[in-house]
């Protein structure tokens, strides 16, 4: 006889969450450790500061700037690279996408600032160049979505093309602009707060938001766990990993518009060596290379750590190349505490 | 010796369906039936047609020829996201979770429920997916106090609950649950046929494919077995026995 539906079965009610435990002070100190690290470095030359020459390293407003400054552009990088990681790609054509973008709008600004005025041509340069590093997103976002090319290789192939393209519109050397606005927004001050770190800041927190609160964000996150769930459960795999790409390269334009209002230049190697201190900060701020995790304020967090560390090490007057080292060293431990985490926390599939 | 009093709605009808890929014929001419508060098991050896014939029902694949009727009416699905729709959910062995997400944002994954912060900034409505994952999981029986961990630190029976969960919370009338305990140790095995136990007295209909002639016997109403395609035999559990099942299976 069948058992009809309305009988209770014999019923033995199953252990409520047992497995999930609350995590642990050191889980917890784990999860911010890149703001942690932040601090031991920053305390760490604030004594070496006092002891060796009776200054500070901390409370002179000026460092604060100067590292604030040097940390834009790696930062906008490596906002970009935050989602692409956490899909479980990563972009290596950011840098040179910067490149071109810095290229590109002083290029248009010079163009266009005799017949549109200094303020318009500065925000129609930045536009077009945003607009141009974008496409090299959306040939990324074909590549990888629709090619099924893996991100690295297709990436790198747009690496190639990007820094081609950009040095070919430079002719070869730095383009230098010639428009006060734009020289202004990169130099200038609100409030004594620069200009670039306003719009950085306001950048990061847009790109926070995405991350975090919107679909797409989540979507984000899902995909890089287990991209056949994602797709079982109706995410359109192919559209998202487009548009992640495209936004990839338009932080990238950013950066690069930013770039070039720094220096008043475009220059076709402007991100060269951020590319790789783009991923340093992203895997430092906790992220990991196998996708589904990671945050903003943690990358952020991660590109103050290469920041503080490469301006730290000129402050304290050390050689420059300890900085390769340092950052190196840091991102090694980083990657163990991450994977130390994991065996801790994760893995717990059956019992 | 087929024929059942017909106490319940039947959920779902399978008639005469064929699938053949190219000159294979995957299935042939098989027919079956789900009642609502049923459970049917599906056995058979390997290549069978089991996964053929639920993949069909799920809308992965296109029947060649005969039809599916759900509550009377018939349906065809272009994609198993048209199935879903109409109340077929599968639930795969594999477990399509997203692992590093909460409970509730994997219910909602893919149909994410927003609110407005502030009045104006679309944002997740994560008490809205926490809520529906406690209501929903205290449905199956299983009463979870942190809905804001990862289902990583979940066992693999509460995993498996999870995958049920959204399937029940998105109001699905058939489950297709493929090998649901083939990646379980016994206790969560357990678990897993507690939480069909439950989907049944919830009135929902489950089709169940199983190797685990122990669990279906457990938990299954009737059994159909399938061979080479073809329906080599439908039981009612009470009506049967291992041995006769296995001879089904295997022929003879």
């Amino acid at each position: 006889m069948t058992s009809p539906p309305a009988t209770d079965p014999v019923h033995v009610a199953p252990q409520a969450d047992h497995a999930a435990k609350a995590l642990t002070p050191l889980q917890r100190i784990a999860d911010l450790r890149a703001w942690l690290f932040l601090a031991f470095l920053i305390l760490g030359f604030e004594i070496w500061s006092r002891v060796d020459f009776g200054g500070t390293f901390l409370f002179n407003p000026f460092n604060i700037q100067s590292i604030a400054v040097f940390a834009v552009a790696p930062l906008l990088l490596a906002t970009g690279q935050t989602f692409v990681i956490i899909s479980g790609g990563i972009d290596l054509s950011m840098g040179f996408i910067m490149g071109l973008a810095a290229v590109v709008a002083a290029h248009v600004i010079n163009w266009a600032t005799p017949g549109m005025g200094l303020g318009l041509a500065v925000l129609f340069g930045g536009l077009v160049a945003v607009l141009v590093a974008a496409i090299p997103g959306i040939v990324n976002g074909l590549l990888v979505a629709f090619l099924k090319v893996p991100p690295f290789i297709g990436t790198l192939g747009m690496f190639g093309v990007a820094r081609g393209v950009a040095f070919l519109l430079a002719g070869g050397t730095t383009v230098p602009v010639k428009n006060d606005v734009f020289a202004a927004l990169g130099n200038g001050k609100f409030h004594g707060v620069p200009y670039i770190i306003v719009v950085t800041t306001v950048f990061v927190l847009i790109m926070h938001y995405i991350l975090s609160q919107t679909r797409f964000g989540q979507h984000n996150y899902a995909i890089g766990a287990n991209a056949q769930a994602a797709r079982r459960a109706g995410i359109n795999i192919k559209w998202h990993l487009l548009r992640l790409y495209v936004l990839s390269g338009i932080c990238a334009g950013v950066a690069g518009v930013l770039y070039a209002a720094r220096f008043s230049a475009g220059a076709a190697q402007a991100g060269e060596p951020l590319l790789l201190d783009s991923v340093a900060a992203v895997v430092i701020g906790g992220a990991s290379l196998f996708g589904g995790s990671g945050t903003i304020l943690g990358t952020v967090a991660g590109a103050l750590v290469i920041a503080v560390i490469q301006y730290g090490l000129v402050f304290i007057n050390v050689a420059p190349f300890w900085q390769f080292i340092s950052v190196g060293v840091v991102i090694i431990i980083s990657v163990l505490i991450d994977q130390a985490q994991r065996r801790f926390s994760g893995g717990r599939q059956s019992e | 010796m087929n024929d059942m009093s017909p106490v319940q709605e039947t959920l779902l009808e399978v008639r005469h369906l064929s699938k053949n890929f190219g000159p294979v014929q995957a299935l042939n001419d098989l027919s079956m039936t789900v009642r609502a508060g049923e459970v049917v098991a599906l056995a058979g050896d390997n290549g069978a047609g089991k996964t053929t014939l639920i993949k069909a029902i799920s809308g992965v694949y296109q029947p060649s020829s005969g039809e599916i009727l759900l509550k009377g009416k018939p349906v065809s699905f272009a994609s198993p996201q048209e199935a879903r729709d109409q109340g077929i959910e599968t639930i795969y062995q594999d477990l399509a979770l997203a692992d590093n997400l909460t409970i509730g944002a994997n219910i909602f994954l893919g149909r994410e429920p927003m609110r407005r912060a502030f009045g104006i900034l679309p944002v997740l409505d994560r008490a809205k997916m926490a809520e529906a994952a406690k209501t929903t999981m205290a449905l199956l029986d299983f009463h979870v106090s942190r809905l804001d961990a990862p289902v990583s630190n979940f066992s693999g029976g509460q995993r498996q609950a999870v995958a049920i969960g959204r399937a029940v919370y998105w109001n699905a009338q058939i489950l297709i649950m493929d090998e649901p305990t083939a990646a379980l140790g016994v206790p969560e095995q357990r678990k897993v046929i507690q939480l069909i136990h439950q989907l049944k007295a919830q009135g929902r209909g489950v089709i169940f494919i199983s190797h685990n002639l122990q669990d279906i016997f457990t938990v299954a109403d009737r059994i159909v077995v399938l061979r080479r395609g073809v329906q080599a035999g439908e039981r009612r559990i009470v009506d049967t026995t291992h041995d006769e099942v296995v001879k089904l299976m295997v022929g003879g």
